[in-house]
């Protein structure tokens, strides 16, 4: 069960209502961007088998949000996604991360960016089946040969509500604990953003609801940044922000978001003669 | 980071065990040797330091001929009797003994047979009474000529007693029979020591018997006065006899002695590292195959560490230590079977030997230090390639099935075409003897360039092979499957499949050099030797089995016999240089019954003055009819003899033919072998038995047809080939472990699939059938490339030899074609428990299978 009590954390964003059903809800000045993509361009293949992924998508993704990307499938969200997690080179353009500009990155600046900046969480829980729950979660400090900070580890385990199971190995856990285990693993680091591709598509409805108010938990509360790819309306409307695209371009965006408004918006797109805002 | 690739490494402990046996066995090898070699070689020590204990300084006359253990026996020199009056006469000398002691005195058993001690010397000496060391058992002291004591080993093995008319066949001697007087034994209750054998005769009859000269002795053993110190009297009794006398103290002669036997354990060290050398080069492949897979199957894994911020460097590191985990505790194993099996074989040889006492097990630095060195260097080297090969894993691996492309083998392919040149290059230096002195390393390495160069060519040459070999099967789905799978991954099939190369390629390259050697010996006998009758033994310790001249002169006396050579041979020193000298009894004969032919002078007589030499030696050593040639031999003074004649080379002639007069400096006086030509129409079935008659008193020899001689000699080429084979089918075992594993890991990687098939109707049954369908072609062909790579390899060493005389290329067809067989069984066996596992696979699990 994850009724936990919803506050206005110290980030940037107003108090919005459950759900998100206020969508005229303002959204407050924002700091600096925590992720921004910059007329990036992706494009793979050449000649007959040229595909081009991404075309010029410029976007920022604001410290402290919930920012989910929609779009139907090849519409390049998952692209997007893997350039600004820099695990993707773009053709064109350039992506940041904080005040770190990942285009042109080495693997070595690459690696320290994962390591300091970015969190995962993948839509296949993807945890080392050799570990335990608790070393899976400690994974990424330990491979960064950093000490968890105590009361930050106490505070991600009882907000994900894994105390009971931190010995268990992941054949041990159901789905949604094993995500859990993963949003854990990717929040324990406190990057400064978390990048989560379909983080419930491999969830029962139940499961996926408990990991999606986690998510959103842990940026209202906790002021972290999530940017999240899904095609999933109800998913979609626990973000703060969702940002459509189509084609490999940004075609639209809404602001507190309902699984309602968000079914509409999607609608509209799937109907090429309606889009074109 | 560490503590994940432990576990990983936990996870995976039993895949990795499989592959950590080949570097076990490898490591077992290389310990085994060392542990060996040094318990012997202590046990040696202590029992030369136990037998010159009594002795404070020994002299000796300098050998006429330094050889080493490994070359054959040495020939002491023996000294004047007179020297013992000289050498009491030093003062600090309390007594001087002259003792006769030489190697070749041959008791015959109760069943007839001589008693062999395979290996250690059989000694014939003069009784010098009884010492601390040595106690007489039963009876008494030989006081008569015709009297002998033995010790204890020796009666038991002959099975005679005290009162016995037993025969003795000693060095210049023929059969003679002696009454057993006593039995001897040594301190501590040993029959023997260190499976020595003893014969005591009277010291007249032990002079003229075993060093054929009255009044001489082999040594003197010198006892110090109270307070002289062995190295004072050493240097006194050495100033006062001059240069020509070897004088040691008695721990000096134990170390010598020791030394020259360790010599031989050195050898045999080299032997058991070359072996050690296969296994390892095997587990190379096994470990690197293993290691490929497994990174494969962590893709996933790898790239979500990547992604959550471990570095390409971190990646490395944690597949090198799981290298270093396995290669360590291979390497612990592998050391402790290597003292176990050093143990037994240091236990084993000390039995056969006769009773050698073991200095006890210990374990030398070399073998500890060996065992990781190389444990830990081989499956760190063999696991290098695929850690590279996991840092590349990009981290978007983790989000996405990346199908691996099929990389092109271009890289591979260039690199084993390099890699096979240079080896070729290496193997063509070192066979045609431009290698300058490192022949053996220079062909060595060629052999491992050339196995590596091949196993890198595999992957493409595995493609149409497997495919064609596949064909076989194509007939039924389940074969059809198996063999797309084999083909399927290239690499991987051809990792396994070198590694199952290279064992198959030394057991085949090997067997084609010694049964080219054997055809080539066979026939040149077959077509040059012109004699029925050969009397001959099997040698089966330093001295060759010699036999009574007598029996020559009785042999051409025997109706239809038409000619008779008697043939001796010595290692002597001629022109500063060791080598192998020849003597007839009836140099007409030899060049009648060798068809040898003139280039100068006579061949047909000789005066005792005068030797012949072959064309080769008169090349080599410039010499021409009327040459002079000082040549020293085991025995005696050294001599000139005049070049009277040249005779025409070929593989069966000696080097060079001294007078028969000059035998009696030979280290073994006596004919080694003898051929009879009969008259034509004479049946040899009649004239055998009486030839054999002739030799009831020479036990070690017998008469054989030419066949049968033929067969005898090449005979001992068998038993090597056998023991090779053994120990390299090892390197094959290990192999099939490595055809289990890659099965094992394909079958694991394609659950999801094979779980698919099943779901579409496969049966249990067809399941297995395409597992082993993909084991049998996958071993198979390995099998060909090692026959294929063997015989190159047997063939460019037989066409090295050609010179030597190995002229005919001989291929064994039917033992290749018993391994080719092997290899198909060895591949259904290898697919048993994969297949089983395959056949068990849950097929809703396995769809459902992440």
């Amino acid at each position: 069960m994850m009724g936990l009590p919803r506050r206005t954390s110290g980030g940037g964003a107003d108090e919005t209502d459950d759900e998100g059903e206020d969508v005229t809800a303002t959204v407050g000045p924002q700091a600096q961007a925590a992720a921004r993509a910059n007329d990036v361009w992706k494009v793979y293949g050449s000649g007959e088998a040229q595909v081009m992924a991404l075309r010029g998508v410029t976007a920022e993704f604001e410290r402290g949000r919930f920012t989910a990307i929609m779009g139907p499938s090849g519409s390049g969200k998952s692209t997007l996604m893997h350039c600004l997690a820099g695990l993707d080179s773009v053709t064109r353009g350039t992506v940041a991360i904080g005040d770190t500009t990942v285009t042109g990155l080495g693997d070595a600046g690459l690696t320290k960016l994962r390591r300091d900046k970015v969190g995962f969480i993948f839509q296949q829980f993807n945890l080392l089946p050799t570990l335990t729950a608790k070393e899976n979660i400690l994974l990424p400090l330990s491979i960064a040969g950093r000490k968890p900070d105590p009361a930050w580890y106490d505070t991600v385990i009882a907000t994900v509500g894994l105390q009971d199971r931190l010995g268990h190995r992941p054949a041990q856990l159901s789905g949604g604990q094993q995500q859990r285990v993963a949003c854990a693993r990717a929040l324990v680091s406190r990057p400064d953003v978390i990048f989560a591709d379909e983080p419930t598509g491999n969830l029962d409805s139940r499961s996926g609801a408990e990991v999606l108010n986690f998510l959103r938990t842990s940026v209202r509360e906790y002021g972290q940044t999530i940017v999240m790819v899904t095609h999933d309306p109800t998913a979609a409307a626990y973000a703060d922000r969702v940002v459509f695209l189509a084609d490999g371009q940004i075609v639209s965006e809404l602001i507190e978001p309902t699984a309602e408004t968000v079914l509409d918006t999607m609608k509209k797109l799937d109907t090429p003669a309606e889009v074109g805002s | 980071m560490l503590r994940a690739t432990l576990k990983s490494l936990l996870a995976r402990k039993l895949r990795l065990i499989l592959s950590g046996l080949a570097v076990v066995l490898g490591v077992m090898f290389v310990s085994g040797a060392f542990v060996l070699t040094d318990t012997l070689g202590r046990s040696f020590d202590a029992v030369f330091a136990e037998g010159t204990s009594e002795i404070d300084v020994n002299v000796a006359a300098k050998p006429k001929v330094a050889l080493s253990e490994v070359q054959g026996e040495q020939v002491a020199a023996p000294l004047p009797a007179a020297t013992v009056d000289r050498v009491k006469q030093v003062p600090g000398v309390t007594d001087a003994v002259g003792v006769v002691a030489a190697d070749g005195a041959l008791l015959v058993g109760s069943n007839g047979k001589v008693v062999t001690s395979f290996g250690p010397p059989q000694l014939g000496e003069n009784w010098v009474g009884e010492s601390d060391l040595l106690r007489l058992r039963e009876g008494r002291a030989p006081q008569a000529d015709d009297e002998i004591a033995v010790n204890a080993a020796l009666a038991k093995a002959g099975r005679v007693a005290v009162g016995d008319r037993v025969g003795v066949e000693t060095v210049f001697g023929s059969q003679e029979k002696f009454t057993l007087v006593g039995i001897v034994g040594y301190s501590g209750d040993r029959e023997s020591i260190g499976g020595l054998n003893e014969v005591f005769f009277t010291t007249p009859v032990a002079q003229k018997l075993m060093l054929g000269q009255p009044d001489t002795f082999s040594s003197i053993t010198v006892t110090a006065a109270d307070g002289v110190t062995p190295e004072a009297l050493r240097d006194d009794v050495a100033a006062a006899l001059g240069d020509s006398f070897q004088v040691k103290t008695g721990e000096e002669l134990a170390a010598d002695s020791a030394a020259s036997l360790k010599e031989g354990l050195a050898f045999f060290n080299r032997i058991l590292l070359g072996f050690a050398a296969v296994a390892l080069l095997v587990g190379t492949f096994l470990i690197l195959n293993t290691f490929s897979i497994i990174v494969a199957q962590r893709t996933r894994e790898l790239a979500l560490m990547r992604a959550i911020g471990a570095s390409g460097r971190q990646v490395i590191g944690s597949v090198v230590l799981e290298a270093v985990v396995v290669g360590l505790i291979a390497s612990v194993l592998g050391l402790a079977a290597g003292i176990g099996i050093g143990a037994l074989l240091a236990w084993l040889f000390g039995n056969l030997a006769g009773g050698l006492t073991l200095a006890g097990i210990a374990v030398p630095p070399a073998a500890v230090i060996g065992a990781f060195a190389v444990g830990l260097l081989i499956t760190v080297v063999a696991a290098l390639l695929p850690a590279l090969r996991a840092a590349r894993i990009p981290p978007i691996a983790a989000m996405q099935d990346v199908a691996t492309p099929d990389r092109p083998l271009t890289k591979v392919t260039v690199a084993g075409g390099i890699v096979t040149a240079i080896g070729g290059t290496l193997l063509f230096l070192g066979l045609s003897g431009n290698a300058r002195g490192n022949t053996l390393p220079t062909i060595l390495a060629g052999v491992l360039f050339a196995f590596i160069g091949v196993a890198l060519l595999t992957p493409l040459i595995s493609r149409p092979v497997v495919s064609l070999l596949g064909a076989v099967f194509a007939w039924s789905v389940p074969g059809k499957l198996g063999r797309l799978n084999s083909g399927r991954n290239p690499r991987r099939t051809a990792i396994t499949a070198a590694a199952l190369m290279v064992g198959i390629a030394l057991v085949t390259g090997v067997t084609v050099i010694l049964d080219s050697a054997k055809g080539s010996i066979g026939k040149l006998a077959q077509d040059s030797i012109k004699a029925e009758l050969v009397i001959a033994g099997v040698q089966s310790g330093p001295r060759p089995p010699s036999f009574d001249p007598a029996v020559l002169e009785k042999a051409a006396a025997l109706p239809g016999v038409q000619l008779v050579d008697g043939e001796y041979g010595d290692l002597a020193v001629v022109g500063g240089e060791q080598t192998w000298v020849g003597a007839s009894s009836d140099v007409s004969a030899l060049r009648r019954i060798f068809s040898a032919e003139a280039t100068a002078g006579d061949i047909d007589r000789l005066a005792p003055d005068q030797m012949l030499v072959s064309s080769d030696t008169a090349e080599a050593r410039g010499l021409s009819v009327g040459s002079t040639v000082p040549v020293q031999l085991s025995r005696g003074e050294p001599r000139t003899y005049t070049v009277s004649g040249i005779y025409a080379s070929s593989e069966l002639t000696n080097p060079m033919v001294l007078p028969v007069e000059a035998t009696k400096d030979f280290a073994v006086p006596k004919p080694i072998q003898g051929f009879l030509q009969l008259a034509p129409g004479t049946r040899v079935a009649d004239v055998q038995p009486q030839v054999e008659a002739l030799l009831a008193d020479s036990p070690t020899v017998s008469v054989a047809d030419r066949e049968a001689f033929i067969e005898q000699q090449t005979g001992q080429l068998d038993g090597l080939l056998t023991m090779i084979q053994i120990l390299l089918a090892l390197a094959i075992v290990i192999a099939v472990l490595g055809v289990v594993n890659t099965l094992a890991l394909s079958v694991l990687e394609r659950t999801r699939e094979l779980g698919l098939l099943r779901a579409i109707g496969l049966r249990r049954s067809q399941t297995m059938r395409m597992i082993t369908v993909e084991a049998v072609v996958i071993s198979v062909f390995g099998a060909l490339l090692g026959l294929a790579v063997g015989t190159g390899l047997g063939a460019a060493v037989v066409e090295a030899l050609r010179d030597e005389g190995i002229t005919d290329l001989v291929l064994p067809w039917g033992q290749m074609g018993i391994m080719l067989g092997l290899a198909a069984l060895v591949g259904v066996v290898a697919a048993v428990l994969p297949a089983i596992r395959a056949a068990r696979i849950n097929v809703l699990g396995a769809i459902a299978h992440d």
